[in-house]
């Protein structure tokens, strides 16, 4: 296939060349840019790694007066707030994903939309300053206490909503957390959705399936990798929110397993303490935290963008 | 067995309706939280006032212009560079190994944790300088702008037809004119849709100013400087147990949604009119 990208050199060669290079440069940048991150926290970070071994990852400790530093706390509740808010913002997002392209009245879908690609532009520290102010008190004094009376006392789960009503905490992150990554979800699903080919819609149609067998058995399944990768862009995105955690987590560094009680994430560790670490092992620890941090969200991130090609070549095939 | 099937799909669609009707709650809840308590708080002292000790009146007048000069600094880095490499990756390198990496190693940077950036400033350029500064402020913002710059500018230059290259072509003129003079002039909404909706993120970005930038409670014009700003702001006195604090805070955080929203809306309509 000629393209006019395969033009051949004219007499403006010495011009052409330079400007080639230039945009080339400002892509290795790009690229230099991230290695050059995860090199430089990893850098930062040796003198933890070095110092506790693994036992910076599976340690309960994390005492700058003794020196200790185990980062168990923060990375569980790290993974325990994404993985909550992700429960609840799946659901939803599928749903307002489906509304969107399929159930509201045309004239709606736009606005409707907008509002929704909206809650993703707000800034965290909003998300944050709303969620200590207005959503933990709220939590506080309606959800809590019935979650505490009700689910409690049940056996294995109830261990989840043991301790007192206030407010911050695992449960309140997980859900600001899933507010934050419902329009990354959802915009992603709508957009999957849209670009389901209509003439597979249109034979269940004709089949007489109803909306939600068209759903569930033609769109869904249709979708599966990009809706997966949409999920995993949520993760990524929840993993690394770090503003709005840090307001209602609480920054407390006990490992607590039920959801009311206050606890710690890597990012908000990070905000909380980075600019008092005084010690030179302090503030490794945190940049290790980082570290992993990156290492993880990268890997999520990767694998969503996988899923998302995956979805692009089946597209390339079917047409 | 048809009314089971009808009785499912009325309540998919009730699911999916009360799950928008969800969605919704929230964004009108926290914008109603910060229309009322800003409102409440907003004065003339805000833009002409330095930010107060604890226990005085005050504004924010010096957080408003540290953000400023910040976010523009950021913005002239920024945005000549994501221009170059999406060019790259829609132009000059497509199809290339270089462009298919970067374009994937820019997607994971756009969805990066940004206090992780924060922290790489850190050690790139406050650690060795020994100071925070309004400069390594600006290069974080920068560095946060860069891959949405790149990523718009990369599809903004593949929706222009191809048929513009191969007439530009025809006509003898050089490559880089044809990129520089008329490619970039029939992208130039879509460039500058993605610059704008990137200077509304970075103008809310608040975890990679926290060991950049750090904060200054008093006037300076100076980059090499801690800059005051309005995100780093509103995250200590919304921390802190004073009232005038919080107050303040909400003022900030209401100028802040307000600028935010209203140049997300503007861009995204003025967008959708291009289009038609």
């Amino acid at each position: 296939m000629t393209t006019p990208h395969d033009a051949p050199p004219r007499s403006g060669a010495g011009a052409d060349r330079a400007f080639e290079l230039a945009t080339a440069g400002a892509a290795w940048f790009v690229l230099i840019l991230l290695g050059a991150t995860a090199a430089s926290m990893a850098w930062g970070g040796r003198l933890a790694f070095e110092t506790f071994g693994w036992g910076f990852i599976s340690g309960r400790d994390w005492d700058a007066v003794g020196g200790r530093f185990g980062a168990l706390v923060p990375i569980y509740g790290t993974l325990v707030t994404s993985f909550l808010a992700l429960i609840l913002a799946v659901p939803v997002s599928i749903g307002i994903a489906l509304f969107l392209t399929d159930i509201a009245p045309r004239w709606m879908r736009g606005p409707i939309g907008i509002a929704i690609e909206l809650l993703a532009a707000i800034p965290s520290i909003i998300y944050g300053m709303w969620g200590l102010f207005v959503f933990a008190p709220f939590m506080a004094a309606h959800v809590q206490p019935w979650l505490r009376d009700h689910l409690g006392s049940l056996p294995v789960i109830g261990a989840a909503f043991t301790g007192p009503p206030i407010g911050i905490g695992l449960l309140t992150a997980s859900i600001v957390l899933a507010i934050m990554v419902i329009p990354f979800i959802s915009t992603v699903a709508r957009g999957v959705f849209n670009a389901v080919p209509a003439h597979l819609k249109e034979a269940a149609v004709a089949l007489g399936s109803t909306r939600w067998e068209i759903l569930s058995r033609v769109t869904l399944p249709y979708t599966r990798s990009a809706i997966i990768g949409a999920i995993f862009l949520g993760l990524g995105r929840a993993l690394g929110e770090t503003m709005a955690v840090t307001f209602v987590l609480g920054n407390a560094h006990d490992l607590s397993f039920s959801l009311l009680m206050p606890s710690n994430s890597i990012a908000a560790a990070i905000a909380n303490e980075f600019t008092e670490a005084d010690t030179e092992l302090y503030r490794s620890s945190l940049i290790a935290l980082a570290f992993l941090l990156f290492v993880v969200t990268f890997l999520v991130l990767t694998a969503a963008k996988l899923m998302l090609m995956r979805m692009g070549r089946l597209q390339g095939r079917t047409h | 067995m048809l009314l089971r099937r009808k009785f499912a799909d009325l309540l998919a669609r009730a699911f999916a309706a009360a799950a928008t009707l969800f969605g919704l709650t929230w964004l009108v809840w926290i914008l109603w939280t910060t229309l009322s308590e800003g409102a409440a708080a907003l004065s003339p002292r805000l833009f002409a006032a330095m930010t107060p000790p604890p226990g005085e009146t005050g504004g924010l007048l010096n957080a408003f212009y540290g953000s400023a000069v910040m976010v523009l600094l950021a913005l002239a880095i920024g945005t000549p560079i994501g221009i170059a490499a999406g060019t790259y990756l829609a132009e000059h390198g497509r199809h290339s190994r270089l462009a298919a990496a970067a374009g994937f190693i820019n997607d994971v940077l756009l969805s990066a944790p940004s206090i992780v950036i924060g922290l790489f400033i850190y050690e790139l350029v406050v650690r060795p300088s020994g100071h925070f500064s309004g400069f390594a402020g600006a290069l974080a913002l920068a560095m946060i702008l860069l891959p949405i710059v790149v990523r718009t500018t990369d599809e903004a230059l593949r929706l222009v037809p191809n048929t513009m290259r191969e007439a530009a072509f025809a006509l003898g003129i050089p490559r880089w004119r044809v990129t520089a003079r008329i490619l970039y002039k029939a992208a130039l909404s879509g460039i500058l849709t993605g610059v704008l909706l990137g200077l509304a993120r970075i103008a809310g970005e608040t975890a990679p100013l926290l060991f950049t930038a750090l904060n200054n409670q008093f006037w300076s014009a100076s980059l090499a400087e801690p800059l005051a700003n309005l995100p780093v702001v509103i995250f200590q006195y919304a921390m802190s147990p004073y009232d005038q604090w919080h107050a303040l805070a909400w003022a900030g955080a209401f100028v802040l949604t307000a600028f935010v929203l209203g140049l997300n809306l503007l861009v995204r309509l003025c967008a959708r009119g291009a289009r038609k």
